[in-house]
């Protein structure tokens, strides 16, 4: 256990490491660079007007339907993945098992394409 | 001295932060060249000259562009979430470079040589889209905004085609260690042993998921300028703009060591009998890189709809039945046990 997460600490580090370089970046800027706003140039960017309204406004609920269906999808993934790893050790009822879950998946996929949850336009 | 470094707490921080610049400053250091590689094909397919004034042929562009970005005023915009604001370039850049942690360059060259590397490839290059909808977010203009949604809705969708993919190989290989990934593709026939040829197929829906899921053209949608004018770094300026830029093209060469490592047998010699070593991975992921330059120089882009029709109605079905298929021939053992290669290697 101490040796299997003695593997990991590498990931911390390059962590701290990664979030250090991009703060050393985003402060010389900040240190270097001249600092000059004036109400024009921290406007929100707009074709020749002022924005009217907030831009945090309603959006399409096709955007949300593509975020539910990647939850479905993704899980499944999530499912295979330790299914996939062990695949040289499994009886068949595990194989077949996991055929039938894809199967169920698959008859749920072909059900929301023909209802139309996948049309963009 | 030895013992300072092997048993002290320090010595040991210090030999991991060591071997951390050892990955991360040649990387980008090799990414300034790319980048001007980049600018270089694209031009030269557009009978033009590229970057040619800085250093000699423009080879110091990169460095001269990185000088520019320091001395420039960072704008944030009125309206903006300043925290938020800037920790979406930092989770972009942070979370590109983290994935390098598991990659292996040559046998056992590896900073941690973790048992589910793939599983954690996977897991944090799908954070990287929380870059994107937070850039989007904070900003509060509409551009940015629309140009997230979109960003986001496309990563997610081709991220499921390449999770797919990789449960492919995953099942062919028996392991999610990069390490055993690449032992399994070893065998006395050289490049015909690799998984590019039973999984032909995956290759190129793979390469065409990692274009998508890079934002690179020609599915750069969220950045398409004729629509959005630049996406979600519409309000971004000076650094936090490159921190975009630098996160953005090192996502873009992580999927060119993923292809390396996955299709093309890591650091192995394509021809048997010649030595395996680092200038193989090196090579493979060079090459991939140029087929990376020369779809944005020569495809025009996609409209949004045919993207998502193409992700969810086209990859999504093809690569969840190939799956089943590498499940069935790797369990019944067809093809002369291509597709079971487990039991090699390991």
């Amino acid at each position: 256990m101490e040796e299997m997460l003695r593997e990991y600490l590498p990931i911390l580090v390059f962590l701290a490491v990664a979030i250090g370089l991009g703060l050393v970046l985003i402060l010389a800027a900040a240190v270097i660079a001249v600092r000059n706003p004036d109400p024009e140039k921290v406007s929100a960017y707009e074709c020749g007007f002022n924005a009217f309204d907030d831009a945090r406004m309603k959006f399409d609920v096709r955007f949300y339907l593509v975020s539910i269906l990647f939850i479905i999808f993704d899980l499944e993934i999530a499912f295979l993945f330790p299914w996939a790893v062990a695949f040289k050790d499994i009886s068949m009822a595990g194989f077949w098992s996991m055929m039938v879950f894809l199967a169920v998946l698959t008859a749920g996929f072909a059900y929301e394409w023909k209802k139309g949850a996948l049309e963009w336009q | 001295m030895a013992d300072f470094f092997m048993n002290t707490t320090l010595g040991i921080l210090l030999v991991i932060v060591g071997q951390i610049l050892l990955v991360v400053v040649p990387l980008l250091l090799a990414l300034a060249f790319l980048m001007y590689a980049d600018r270089k094909i694209w031009a030269a397919v557009m009978m033009r000259r590229g970057p040619n004034v800085v250093g000699v042929f423009g080879l110091l562009q990169s460095f001269a562009d990185f000088g520019k970005y320091i001395v420039k005023e960072i704008v944030v915009p009125a309206g903006a979430d300043k925290a938020v604001f800037f920790m979406a370039p930092m989770v972009t850049l942070v979370m590109s470079l983290i994935a390098w942690a598991v990659i292996p360059f040559n046998d056992g060259w590896v900073l941690s040589n973790i048992n589910v590397a793939i599983l954690y490839v996977f897991a944090v290059s799908s954070l990287e889209v929380y870059g994107v909808i937070m850039g989007g977010w904070a900003s509060n203009s509409k551009y940015p905004f629309l140009g997230s949604l979109r960003s986001a809705a496309q990563m997610i969708s081709y991220e499921v085609s390449i999770g797919l993919i990789i449960i492919g190989v995953v099942i062919s290989s028996g392991s999610l260690n990069f390490g055993e990934i690449v032992a399994a593709q070893d065998g006395s026939y050289g490049l015909l042993n690799w998984f590019w040829l039973p999984h032909f197929p995956m290759l190129i829906l793979f390469f065409i998921s990692a274009l998508a899921e890079t934002n690179r053209p020609p599915f750069d949608l969220p950045e398409a300028e004729s629509e959005l004018v630049a996406g979600y770094q519409v309000e971004y300026s000076s650094t936090p703009f490159l921190l975009f830029m630098i996160g953005e093209l090192v996502a873009v060469v992580l999927m060119c060591a993923l292809i390396a490592l996955m299709f093309f047998g890591g650091w192995l010699s394509p021809i048997p009998g010649l030595p395996d070593g680092i200038f193989w991975m090196i090579a493979k992921m060079g090459l991939v890189f140029f087929f990376f330059s020369m779809v944005k120089a020569i495809t025009p882009r996609y409209r949004y709809d045919q993207l998502m029709r193409l992700g969810w109605k086209v990859f999504l079905p093809f690569s969840l039945l190939w799956v089943v298929f590498v499940a069935f021939a790797a369990k019944f053992d067809w093809f002369w046990g291509v597709y079971a290669r487990w039991t090699v290697g390991v």
